[in-house]
């Protein structure tokens, strides 16, 4: 039972950092329509800015406001070079220019920081285990990114729907044209969302560090977890995005933790755990043809 | 408004068939070329370009023609490489599929095979996939293609992560064709065969039809066209074309893997096509050996290539629309439809 327990919570948490990814790309899909493959290397930066960071100055709490600049402002100059060319652009062109932003990315990355995966310590502050319920012991870390999480999806939430620059970011996700007949700076405000976008991935990125290690290309692992995530929810909705990702989340890792035991039952160990781990990382993808064939726009439109 | 246009006879210009002939006798007289001047790889390379232009073109059908921008078209052609390779694997341990299967391994068998089975799955994903459009269709064919990934890295039985080497390259009809030279002929031949069909293909009704549904699916629909059915066809063939594709390369290679299925993968398929020029028949081709020069080019001099590649790609998309082909037909004074 605590297993369960402890497996939920390893969803939600992966849930939560899938939402921080998921409402920036969705946000920026729903409101420039452009689809945004370079957004895992945005989370990648945060990832290698903040380990850095943390190396040279040895606290950890340093490192995250490294992180975080660095992943906004590389979002922001991405969106100043390439992005704001694309907006008028097709889907296509748009995946091929992003696509060049990947390995553009990822083999600076490689470039700078090599091939081995940067390893980083929890702080003293978060090591340890938290007791949830009497008997379930849980890691304080991950406790904390899923209260991290948590306050951000809720500091997100009240940008939008309660302040001036939220409600024109609203007003340009379903009528981007009346904005901009309105005379709101929509360039500023493009830049904004994919700043804003990026900050929420470079947070992600920043929390993954102790858990996974920053390597080169861990951006694009996240990221097609996250389309299933933008996909499934409903593609331009925070709020589907919310939902998509702790369902994501939750799928994702249960099947993982619990199919190869069992396949046990009836299998040889060792083709249960690799076809249990196969069955697992299929989950989410069947979960999301399921949905697309059943809601095509996904479980919350954004339009209509 | 714009007027109707007749089917352009693409094949009656004459100087697109000089043109043609020439690329053809050049493409044949490669290894001997490759011979004179001592350029032993080259066959080899070439034989890669022959084979990747043709999951190239198949991808263009949907993606330059039918304007089906699929992301997960190294599904298609990396389960056409595990057909030879499973099969070749059962032949070799001589223990049938589900114990009634033989392996086998000649090309006469195993390379319509791997296009039906991939034509089969095409029409299973095709199916789901084309009920959404836009960037849901970019997703979902994605999620599909990473879903395979997934399904061949676990099959333990078939190498999982580590693949399966096929030692010994497939016969053609009985003969032996283990050398480079032979083998390149095999996949010069099929290259010619597919774009032949889909120089047919694109200028008959069906591709008329594809096209009208690439600018407006909603008019298509209006005068009664089952728009569906006929992107289902193409997704279809498409998938057929990256078998068979698939298929020539786990020969050429001896090898699959499930790098064949990588989202990468895909994604280089697609540079491919746009690379060349999208919707245009020869742009596939020329995208491919453009694409592959590129990196070996690239690769020969920094092993950190893709540094330069990925920026190169961003200044292809934001400032040189059209491809190759587009620029051909630039300074031949032509205008692209």
């Amino acid at each position: 039972m605590s297993l369960v327990i402890e497996q939920i919570l390893n969803g939600i948490q992966l849930g939560v950092a899938l939402f921080l990814l998921a409402a920036g790309l969705t946000l920026i899909f729903g409101i420039m329509g452009v689809i945004n493959l370079a957004h895992g290397s945005l989370y990648m930066t945060g990832a290698f800015a903040m380990a850095w960071a943390t190396s040279k100055t040895g606290s950890f709490w340093l490192g995250v406001p490294y992180g975080l600049a660095a992943a906004a402002i590389a979002g922001i100059l991405v969106e100043l070079l390439v992005v704001r060319r694309l907006y008028a652009r097709d889907h296509l062109e748009q995946v091929l220019a992003t696509y060049g932003l990947i390995l553009f990315f990822n083999q600076m990355a490689t470039i700078i920081f090599g091939r081995q995966p940067l390893l980083l310590a929890p702080p003293d502050a978060l090591s340890g285990f938290v007791t949830i319920l009497p008997g379930i012991q849980y890691p304080v870390y991950r406790f904390a990114i899923i209260v991290a999480g948590l306050v951000v999806a809720l500091g997100l939430y009240l940008l939008i729907a309660r302040t001036r620059i939220g409600m024109l970011v609203r007003a340009g996700a379903t009528h981007r044209e009346m904005v901009r007949a309105l005379g709101v700076d929509i360039r500023l405000l493009y830049t904004f969302v994919f700043g804003l976008g990026a900050l929420l991935a470079g947070f992600a990125g920043v929390m993954a560090g102790p858990l996974y290690g920053v390597t080169a290309g861990m951006g694009e692992q996240i990221l097609i977890l996250t389309f299933v995530v933008v996909v499934i929810g409903g593609v331009g909705s925070i709020r589907g995005a919310f939902y998509g990702a702790l369902l994501v989340g939750i799928v994702d890792t249960m099947l993982r933790a619990f199919m190869p035991g069992l396949l046990r039952t009836f299998m040889a160990g060792q083709e249960a755990d690799a076809l249990g781990g196969g069955i697992g990382s299929m989950g989410v993808y069947f979960l999301m043809a399921l949905v697309l064939a059943l809601k095509p726009k996904g479980l919350f439109p954004a339009h209509g | 408004m714009a007027k109707p246009v007749a089917p352009r006879k693409e094949a009656r210009d004459p100087l697109r068939m000089v043109t043609l002939v020439a690329v053809l006798v050049l493409l044949a007289a490669l290894p001997f070329g490759a011979q004179l001047f001592e350029l032993g790889a080259l066959t080899s390379f070439a034989t890669r370009i022959v084979i990747l232009a043709i999951a190239a073109a198949s991808l263009n059908l949907i993606l330059g023609y039918g304007g089906l921008v699929s992301f997960g078209h190294a599904a298609f052609y990396g389960v056409g490489g595990y057909v030879v390779g499973i099969l070749y694997a059962h032949a070799r341990w001589n223990a049938p599929i589900w114990g009634f299967i033989p392996g086998v391994t000649d090309m006469a068998i195993t390379l319509p095979l791997a296009i039906v089975i991939c034509g089969l799955l095409a029409l299973v994903l095709g199916a789901i996939s084309l009920r959404t459009s836009g960037v849901q269709f970019i997703m979902i064919t994605l999620a599909f293609a990473q879903m395979i990934f997934f399904l061949f890295v676990s099959l333990k039985a078939y190498g999982g992560d580590d693949g399966l080497s096929v030692r010994r390259r497939n016969d053609f009809f009985g003969f032996d064709v283990r050398d480079d030279l032979s083998f390149y002929y095999i996949a010069l031949g099929f290259a010619v065969l597919w774009f032949w069909f889909m120089a047919r293909l694109v200028n008959s009704r069906f591709g008329l039809v594809l096209r009208g549904i690439r600018q407006s699916e909603r008019r298509m629909a209006t005068i009664g066209v089952s728009t569906y059915r006929y992107k289902l066809a193409a997704y279809v063939i498409a998938g057929m074309g990256a078998g068979l594709s698939g298929a020539l390369m786990a020969n050429y290679a001896k090898f699959v893997s499930p790098d064949m299925l990588n989202w990468m993968q895909s994604g280089e398929l697609m540079i491919m096509v746009i690379l060349g020029g999208v919707g245009t028949l020869t742009g596939p081709a020329i995208g491919a050996a453009v694409l592959l020069t590129l990196e070996s080019v690239l690769a020969a001099w920094t092993e950190h290539w893709a540094v330069i590649l990925g920026p190169l790609l961003v200044l292809v998309v934001l400032f040189w629309r059209g491809g190759l082909n587009g620029l051909i037909a630039l300074l031949r004074g032509g205008r692209r439809d």
